[in-house]
């Protein structure tokens, strides 16, 4: 057993609403993978109160929400109304992806979005903003 | 009974973010973890522990989904834990299970959990087994363990299952036979999942040859062969009686003494090998000086062995 070895970062992508793309989401996953990050997907349509269900069960390190239906602030604004009524406070960091107006990403960090990766993010960005908001979220 | 660490209590107590936690803590090995893991074990035994494995596509994810609902109606709690590969090349993992299983959402009385296999160097066996022992002690009354079953830390892993059953699905002919092999020694119940697909009576009739076939050292337990459509819920009610009634038998016949044991030992010297893996490694001060102690002719291999296994747990 080599105890060296980096243990694994947890990231769970969730498609939530009446948003039928995950063509996005899915490279995503797999860039995530390659980078020897454990990605739950959780399929598309969920709601809110799913995903996070989710999210609180796997305690995962970040999750991740693809948005390309244009309801990101409502939905967002759900999430962390949700997330305001937990017990505790999960660990996870939240980033937003997909297709998002840079005007909406003020607001979306207002109400608790750690970062936004949009559409034309490299795939390399969005492992190293992962990875470092993982390995943040996993010390806690 | 003796004083247990909070979150120990918490889990107990059944609060959710507790035991989500517990679980990182002991897929993470954190310290601290074979505290928890100790106080947790004295609550364990009362779960019912299935294993249901099988070739990826044969259906298991949506046949756990079927069991755990059919198990909710009878008012039965359920924690699933559902294992998929990781890659060999950059130990990441797509863990996907989740997906067919969104009909169990909302409901306090279900806890999913998924794993990566992490390698083969025992990892996934370590972890698999205590978040058994966690979600034993949550109080859940069944749990359910999903895996493709590839390899000796899965077949080992489900063999700590009360009751093991096998998947499988029709139209997939010989290679049925040949990723069977190692599982067929320890299926308790066969699965023909996709019953409602042509070919289900053959893959019945092929699975009842081999049986008859296979050298098994339990008597008095015809393993049963069972049909489900898992997608549609057929037969999903039967094979969870097929389930209780394997389980009264292991009570009756004394098999699931003899089980328990086996697991018990087998625990134990996975949790032997780890203090020895851990202690006995170059870096550690004293397996340093037994390297020089031995290379030097001042002690020899066996003698300096037994004096570090001594001094690993004082």
């Amino acid at each position: 057993m080599d105890i060296s070895v980096e243990e694994p970062i947890r990231v769970m992508l969730a498609k939530i609403g009446l948003d039928g793309h995950d063509r996005g989401v899915k490279v995503v996953a797999r860039v995530l993978r390659d980078a020897g990050m454990e990605v739950i997907y959780t399929g598309l349509h969920r709601s809110p109160e799913q995903v996070l269900e989710a999210a609180v069960q796997e305690d995962v390190d970040v999750l991740g929400v693809s948005l390309l239906s244009g309801a990101h602030m409502p939905i967002f604004t759900k999430l962390f109304e949700l997330i305001g009524q937990l017990p505790e406070a999960p660990r996870f960091a939240i980033v937003a992806g997909g297709v998002m107006p840079d005007e909406d990403e003020l607001a979306l960090r207002e109400i608790g979005v750690a970062e936004i990766l949009g559409q034309d993010t490299p795939p390399e960005t969005v492992a190293d903003v992962v990875r470092k908001l993982g390995v943040a979220a996993a010390a806690r | 009974m003796t004083a247990i660490s909070p979150l120990a209590e918490r889990v107990v107590a059944g609060e959710l973010p507790a035991l989500a936690r517990a679980l990182t803590l002991v897929e993470r090995r954190r310290d601290g973890v074979n505290e928890l893991l100790a106080d947790l074990h004295r609550r364990t035994g009362g779960a019912q522990v299935l294993g249901v494995t099988g070739p990826p596509g044969s259906g298991k994810s949506t046949l756990v989904t079927g069991l755990t609902a059919e198990y909710r109606a009878r008012g039965r709690t359920v924690g699933v834990i559902a294992v998929d590969p990781s890659s060999i090349l950059t130990g990441g993992a797509i863990l996907g299970d989740r997906i067919r299983m969104t009909g169990l959402a909302g409901d306090p009385g279900v806890f999913i959990r998924s794993i990566a296999t992490r390698g083969a160097l025992g990892g996934l066996s370590r972890a698999a087994l205590d978040a058994i022992t966690v979600l034993d002690a949550a109080g859940k009354d069944v749990i359910v363990l999903e895996t493709v079953g590839v390899g000796q830390a899965e077949v080992d892993v489900l063999a700590a299952a009360q009751t093991v059953a096998v998947v499988s699905v029709p139209g997939m002919g010989d290679d049925v036979q040949a990723i069977k092999a190692g599982l067929l020694e320890i299926a308790d119940v066969h699965v023909v999942n996709k019953a409602d697909r042509d070919g289900a009576h053959k893959t019945v009739a092929e699975l009842r040859e081999m049986l008859k076939m296979t050298p098994r050292t339990v008597v008095g337990w015809n393993v049963p062969i069972r049909q489900t459509t898992a997608a549609t819920g057929d037969g999903v009610a039967r094979l969870a009686d097929t389930f209780d009634e394997h389980r009264a038998w292991l009570d009756t016949s004394g098999e699931g003494g003899v089980r328990e044991r086996r697991n018990a030992g087998t625990r134990i010297r996975w949790m032997a090998e780890e203090f020895v893996m851990r202690g006995l490694r170059p870096g550690a001060p004293d397996f340093d000086t037994a390297v020089a102690a031995v290379v030097g002719r001042r002690t020899d291999p066996a003698q300096a062995a037994r004096e570090l296994v001594r001094a690993l747990c004082p």
